[in-house]
């Protein structure tokens, strides 16, 4: 139920991201989702890639700080309050979520949400006993 | 191992005679043989009757680099040149180089010298030692070769830098001991895990380091990395080359070879001699060189002198590792900051890879210190406010340390500049604007 998620230092200077999507290019990986967390000094890119351990290595090989991290894919109905719904669930189970970013949904009429929660499994768990669909890994990274 | 037991476990009662002999020798010979030492001599009101004992060297004029710039090439040389057998000069990036000169005896001085060094970190007949210093015009190269040659261990003279080669030839010619500058068996260190290189394949036991100053932090960081005994070696050409001082195992300060030179410890703005204990600027003045003695040189390099008996049973003084210099120093709003300082916290801490540099600027009037620390895997974390956190630790460390405010920076592996011979740890960026 789990999706890994790569996770890069960049420094705030011109090129790190074109040196990085050529290294991901080169090995024909493709990017699923993306969201980059900054300072005025760094950024975080986060990445749903298709192959996430041969990006992992791929990009530990040409020079970039990575960790692969354990996100959940939920769908989330795609009309108003859909979002909510699921936030009153994680709320009410005491589950803090660290970030959450939306990924370009193909296939149904709902939107598809990475969420990056403090307690993984309980949260998977909780959101399943209420009916919320939580994506495979497989399902994610063949998007 | 003690390579020359007589004279390095000498009395203090020998000694001291010894070096009087010795001293009053060699202000006779630049006295008689250099003119710029007899004006100086005479301008201060001394002659070499005048040192009759060891207390008297207080009373002779200290000697400046400025002095052999300014006597450049041979002007402070105390032999014919005939008699010098061998050149080393500085790089002399800010004006004319500093040049020594060596004869025949001095040579066989400085190969005795650094076989001590050898010897005192394990090496013998059966050793292989891979000197990494440069070879050239540079005295670490050459200097640590003679030495290595005497105590009859089969050498590698590859010289600096070509990393990869060096770790190959580490590898099929199982290299018992290094030398090179600290930073340097770091970068190697790092190099050889990143090849996937298995400990095992290699037969490293101990290594000497020297050229720049560096901390304890740093000596535990290689010889965790490399799995080796880290020794830390001193010596600076103007005095002789690498061989004026060197740690035993015992790893409690570094043993001035007393029998060819004496150590002073001075107050660096005021010139007066302080006690052993209390830390100042290292002042050196050699009683057997021939070719290029020097009386009472200012070293610029910031040490403390012990007099404590040693557990080795070496009974020369030990100086304390070398802090800082008094010209790398860099005053950033008025605190005097060295970069050994900062990279004994990064190194304390453990949480980013030991390679630094210092960055000064000038914002207004207010000068600014920001250190760039290369992330690591280990530290690495896809939230933002963990790495904040980090930098953050490290920041109030080295307030509380320093006494300055600096923002800490963290940059991407890799991206500070390795370094194959000394490392260069400040960038100062407000004399672009002076």
């Amino acid at each position: 139920m789990k999706v890994q998620q790569i996770s890069i230092f960049l420094e705030n200077k011109s090129g790190r991201l074109a040196t990085l999507t050529h290294t991901l290019s080169e090995e024909k990986i493709n990017i699923r989702a993306l969201s980059i967390a900054d300072t005025t000094d760094f950024g975080i890119l986060r990445l749903i890639v298709d192959r996430p351990d041969e990006a992992y290595l791929a990009l530990k090989k040409a020079g970039f700080t990575v960790s692969e991290t354990s996100v959940i894919a939920l769908e989330v109905p795609d009309h108003p309050g859909g979002l909510a719904s699921i936030m009153e669930i994680m709320a009410g189970a005491e589950i803090n979520i660290e970030y959450l970013y939306a990924l370009p949904e193909k296939k149904t009429d709902n939107a598809l949400v990475i969420f990056r929660v403090e307690k993984i499994d309980k949260a998977i768990e909780v959101l399943k006993n209420n009916g919320i669909v939580v994506l495979t890994g497989d399902k994610v990274y063949g998007l | 191992m003690i390579w020359n037991r007589p004279m390095e476990t000498m009395s203090r009662d020998t000694l001291a005679a010894l070096q009087l002999e010795r001293l009053q020798k060699t202000v006779e010979r630049v006295y008689h043989n250099v003119p710029a030492y007899r004006e100086k001599m005479q301008a201060a009101h001394v002659t070499p009757a005048d040192i009759k004992s060891l207390e008297d060297l207080q009373r002779l004029p200290f000697t400046y680099k400025q002095d052999l710039r300014d006597n450049y090439p041979f002007g402070l040389f105390a032999s014919p040149m005939k008699e010098i057998v061998r050149l080393h000069a500085s790089s002399g990036t800010t004006g004319n180089p500093t040049v020594v000169g060596y004869t025949r005896r001095d040579i066989n001085t400085w190969s005795e010298l650094t076989a001590r060094m050898l010897a005192s970190a394990g090496a013998d007949a059966d050793s292989v030692i891979q000197i990494g210093y440069g070879y050239g015009l540079f005295t670490g190269g050459l200097g640590v070769h003679y030495g290595a040659e005497k105590v009859g261990a089969s050498v590698v003279p590859i010289s600096g830098g070509n990393t990869k080669r060096q770790i190959k030839l580490m590898e099929d010619f199982g290299t018992t001991l290094l030398a090179c500058t600290p930073s340097y068996a770091l970068y190697l260190a790092e190099t050889i895990a990143e090849m996937g290189i298995a400990r095992e394949k290699l037969k490293l036991k101990a290594g000497v380091f020297g050229a720049e100053p560096w901390t304890e932090e740093m000596r535990r960081e290689l010889e965790y990395r490399l799995q080796i005994l880290a020794i830390d070696i001193y010596g600076l050409s103007e005095v002789m080359g690498p061989g004026v001082a060197t740690e035993c195992p015992v790893k409690n300060g570094l043993h001035i070879a007393e029998d060819h030179f004496i150590p002073e410890i001075i107050n660096a703005e005021t010139g007066e001699p302080l006690p052993y204990g209390e830390a100042g600027e290292l002042v050196f003045t050699t009683i057997t060189k021939e070719g290029f003695p020097v009386i009472r040189y200012r070293t610029r390099d910031i040490s403390v002198l012990y007099e404590e008996p040693c557990h080795c049973g070496r009974t020369h003084v030990r100086m304390g590792k070398v802090s800082g210099r008094t010209d790398d120093m860099v005053i950033i709003r008025g605190v005097n900051v060295f970069p050994t300082q900062v990279e004994s916290v990064l190194l304390s801490l453990g949480l980013t890879e030991p390679h630094y540099v210092l960055v000064i600027d000038r914002e207004g009037l207010l000068d600014t210190l920001e250190v760039w620390v290369e992330v690591s895997e280990k530290m690495f974390s896809d939230e933002v406010r963990k790495l904040e956190k980090v930098e953050r630790k490290i920041q109030r460390e080295l307030e509380s340390l320093l006494g300055v405010t600096a923002k800490v920076k963290l940059v991407e592996p890799k991206t500070i500049e390795r370094s194959e011979g000394k490392a260069k740890r400040v960038i100062d960026r407000r004399k672009l604007t002076k």
